[in-house]
């Protein structure tokens, strides 16, 4: 660890203030809430992948007794701007409750609310829908050629240069990033490698299905409970499909478990919204599982193409990716994060990346854990390692040579700031797990690195000092991986106080100042840092008592950990607890606030060592050891950061070894459980050992960078890296699975 | 929907963390079901509906089993265990200690992220140290198989549960 302030709370391991109410059962969830009034929801779902909606009637099913109403996307007031903004409003809305047309299986197309869940789905059977079907298209490459199949009439291409297309298209956007000549680069190259990847649909797999409770008042006030990422950006959502100013509209964050990017984007909240309108009561809407799978927003399947040229001496000459998105039934694919993050770990002077957004008869996609990187580290990671296998050069070693560091520029624009690239590799050249032999027949080691960016944005908090000594921080950011001890300990550190002494608090929009969402690695570093302000403001205003008190000016007083002393020579001291006791008689409480929307983000790297072992009579891969190394600038709770590491990890080797959405030739998703869309068990891992190391963010008071995200980016890459060196055979397409890899062993045998 | 004689609800009477406990279930209710919405007591939660996620991991008679795959009616009589009876019920003690030390050892260990698959993890311990009270790692790995966490990669899972089998986890 390379930080050398002495630090008080921060650091240290407490238990988080939620802890007992998750361990003993006590904590609610979405799904937990419960009112006398309930109407219970279920929505239609369309069978087919692709069609034109003639007709729905609701009639047959209205008459069904304890059916209360029955919503379509008629309900729901026009989009202001329907057709440029497919990618925003409108392409939620429609996303929601089906407009015209069903563009995947499971498109819900209309609700009910009824007294039981059981009349509810009576219900649906009951609601006549004429459908003229239409072809899907389900490949990236089969929507990008000019005769596909369109889903939308009215998209057009984004073209490099800020002009439409003249004709429609299914693809939505291209991205074009251009640095230096790399056509002059390639020359110089001694080594070229070009390979194409294809990965398959995945899906975040949070434990917990989607749901969302609401009840629209008499007084025309919405009230919504939900798990969610972010009430604010639910409100706001809410506010523009439903054409209600945000004042009329309270969200309330329910516990969350899990949501990886997944439960940002609103999919029952609007339903139930009009649901208790139509009826005038609460209503509750929880998905099922195979719900969850064929229309929440899994992250895209891709094909890409990477090219990369390397001198002799190991520094890289030219690199280019050709990457296509499927984004799903709408545009909006993480095609720009994934551009961003292809070939970040490299200080490239000549590179050339294309990345398209073309849309797919599939759900629409979502955010996923570093959206985006994962499909570009797998290609181009890869293509890394064999130009390493080629130049017969240490993986490591190749990237220390060429680590992007500070003040060097990456393809699509930024200049670096201080970041530790440099550091995850060298301290995993070091690691013991890259210095242990590796016996044993099929059996191999690989490496790899990943980047991700991490999010600023806004977070407002607030904290009250009680007569007690201790502080009631309010703040906005649900909490998801513990994030309320490490927002509770940043405060505590700037006031010489426990972090068992500050109570966090997450409450509804109501009640805080506007936060972004739970995501993008944000909410330690960004909510972290209001904490620290408002933390900052609390010091300063009892530092202004304590000089009413000594009858000093505010300018003679001290404090340092904790204790409030004067600059002369007498030994008057209070500690926080024994001032905030006189807080009331000499002049009321002290309240602290912050809002912030912090410049100063620090962006992160990742560096995998993974060793498997390939059992070539069956494909399968198992992993024997997996070490993540990762710049977390500063960690705040280790414990906390650890998790993120080895939860992304675990992630990233489902995404390697198994996870796929497995589709029929007519767009129908045929594993949507959790017994066929296999997330990692206990029973497929090893542990996940973890180092933190710290090069500190300049950006943030303690050094935080953002460290959820990351540790996503490089396993799939690192896996395919390890049963090369097993095998002998790279891999280009996800996931690996035994099928896939018992083929290509049978392929390479003949 | 009219209350016909054949759709009137049963009547089943059983012990629920160690107190008898009784409610009316329709025939088609899951355990599952109604321990959340009949008895409120929802600690226990709905992953998947169908067996495959272990978030409603419950002890039925002594053995671990998914409350979604278990009807209301069969419990008649049986003995059960939630993540609401797992701490200690000893009346007349208010300490704070009154958690069972598989708890404490997964806040300790940080054994939890989102929380939402813990109460399913935590009695599928309890139902593998109650058989098994010195497991190996891979017996805990193999016994959680059915549990699926996505947050934490069940590191500190396995941790905190090897740490309560090395400092006692009798009370």
């Amino acid at each position: 660890m390379s930080s050398d302030r002495d630090y008080q709370v921060i650091g240290s391991r407490p238990i988080r203030h939620d802890g007992v109410d998750k361990v003993t059962g006590r904590a609610q969830y979405g799904a937990d809430i419960q009112f006398a009034d309930l109407l219970y929801g279920k929505i239609l779902r369309s069978p087919l992948a692709h069609a034109r909606v003639r007709s729905i009637d609701c009639s047959r099913a209205l008459k069904i007794p304890g059916v209360m109403a029955v919503v379509t996307s008629e309900d729901f007031p026009d989009p202001i701007d329907k057709v440029s903004d497919l990618e925003g409003t409108t392409g939620t809305l429609s996303n929601v409750l089906a407009r015209g047309k069903v563009l995947y299986t499971g498109h819900a197309l209309a609700a009910v609310a009824a007294t039981s869940v059981q009349v509810a789905e009576e219900a649906l059977n009951a609601i006549d829908v004429d459908y003229e079907p239409l072809t899907p298209v389900l490949d990236v490459q089969e929507a990008m050629q000019d005769e596909a199949v369109l889903l939308h009439e009215e998209l057009y291409t984004d073209v490099v240069g800020g002009e439409k297309s003249d004709r429609p298209s299914n693809i939505a956007k291209h991205l074009q990033f251009e640095m230096g000549d790399v056509e002059k680069g390639f020359a110089e190259a001694d080594v070229i490698v070009e390979q194409e990847f294809t990965t398959a649909t995945v899906h975040q797999g949070y434990i917990e299905p989607h749901n969302a409770t609401a009840f629209w008042n008499a007084d025309g006030q919405l009230t919504v409970w939900t798990s969610t990422q972010g009430a604010f950006e639910v409100r706001q959502q809410l506010s523009d499909m439903l054409h209600l100013p945000v004042s009329s509209i309270k969200v309330v964050p329910m516990e969350i478990g899990g949501g990886f990017g997944g439960k940002i984007s609103v999919y029952l909240q609007p339903v139930a919204a009009v649901l208790s309108r139509k009826t005038g009561k609460p209503v509750k809407l929880v998905m099922t599982r195979q719900e969850v799978f064929e229309a929440t927003g899994p992250t895209p399947a891709s094909y890409i193409r990477v090219k990369m040229g390397a001198r002799q001496d190991g520094t890289i000459a030219a690199a280019t990716a050709w990457m296509a998105y499927e984004a799903g039934a709408f545009p909006g694919s993480p095609i720009a994060p994934g551009c961003m993050c292809v070939f970040a770990p490299y200080v490239i002077e000549n590179g050339l990346i294309d990345g398209f957004d073309v849309v797919v008869n599939k759900p629409k996609t979502n955010a996923y854990r570093a959206p985006g990187a994962t499909n570009a580290a797998f290609a181009s990671e890869t293509v890394v390692d064999e130009i390493c296998q080629q130049l017969e050069m240490d993986p490591l070693e190749f990237r220390e040579k060429n680590a992007a560091h500070e003040g060097e520029r990456r393809i699509d624009g930024p200049v670096w700031p201080r970041i530790g690239c440099m550091e995850t590799v060298q301290s995993a050249r070091k690691h013991s797990h890259y210095q242990a032999p590796l016996e044993g027949p099929n059996r191999g080691r690989g490496v790899a690195t990943g980047f991700w960016f991490n999010a600023g944005l806004q977070s407002s908090v607030h904290a009250s000092v009680n007569t007690d000594g201790t502080v009631n921080l309010v703040e906005g950011s649900t909490d998801i991986g513990g994030t309320r001890a490490s927002i509770a300990m940043q405060m505590a550190e700037v006031l010489g106080i426990s972090a068992e002494e500050v109570h966090p608090s997450v409450v509804d929009t109501d009640s805080v100042g506007y936060t972004a969402v739970t995501g993008g690695s944000r909410t330690t570093f960004a909510t972290g840092h209001a904490a620290f302000e408002a933390a900052t403001d609390i010091k300063q205003q009892m530092m202004a008592r304590a000089a009413l008190i000594w009858e000093v000016e505010s300018d003679q007083i001290l404090f340092d950990k904790g204790v409030f002393s004067v600059t002369d020579e007498s030994d008057r001291s209070f500690t926080f607890q024994e001032l905030a006791g006189q807080l009331d008689e000499t002049g009321g409480s002290v309240i602290g606030r912050a809002s912030v929307n912090p410049p100063g983000v620090g962006g992160a790297f990742c560096t995998n060592i993974v060793d498997v072992e390939v059992d070539i009579e069956t494909g399968k891969v198992e992993i024997l050891r997996f070490t993540a190394l990762q710049d977390a600038g500063k960690a705040i709770h280790p414990a906390y950061v650890e998790g993120q590491m080895q939860g992304g990890s675990v992630q990233g080797i489902g995404w390697a070894l198994n996870e796929e959405y497995y589709y029929d030739e007519k767009g129908r998703m045929l594993n949507s459980s959790l017994l066929d869309y296999r997330l990692p068990t206990s029973l497929d891992l090893p542990m996940i050992d973890t180092e933190i190391i710290e090069v500190p963010n300049p950006g943030h008071p303690f050094g935080v960078r953002g460290v959820g995200e990351v540790p996503i980016v490089p396993p799939p890459a690192a896996i395919a890296n390890a049963i090369f060196q097993a095998t002998g055979i790279r891999m280009k397409t996800l996931p690996m699975n035994p099928a896939r890899m018992l083929e290509s062993i049978l392929d390479a045998s003949q | 929907m009219s209350i016909t004689r054949a759709s009137r609800k049963l009547h089943v009477v059983t012990q629920l963390n160690g107190q008898e406990t009784e409610f009316l279930c329709a025939p088609h209710e899951s355990l599952l079901e109604v321990l959340r919405d009949e008895l409120h007591l929802t600690g226990t939660k709905e992953g998947c509906n169908n067996g495959n996620c272990g978030a409603c991991s419950v002890i039925l008679n002594g053995r671990l089993v998914n409350a979604c795959l278990v009807m209301a009616a069969e419990v008649e009589g049986a003995e059960i265990t939630t993540i609401e009876g797992l701490a200690p019920t000893d009346p007349g003690t208010l300490s704070i200690d009154r958690l069972h030390p598989l708890q404490q050892k997964f806040l300790e260990h940080a054994a939890l992220q989102c929380g939402v698959c813990t109460p399913g993890f935590l009695v599928a311990s309890k139902a593998l140290l109650d058989r098994n009270p010195n497991p190996t790692e891979q017996e805990v790995r193999l016994w959680l198989a059915g549990n699926l966490c996505r947050c934490t990669g069940y590191d500190k899972i396995v941790r905190a549960i090897l740490d309560t089998v090395k400092t006692g986890h009798q009370h």
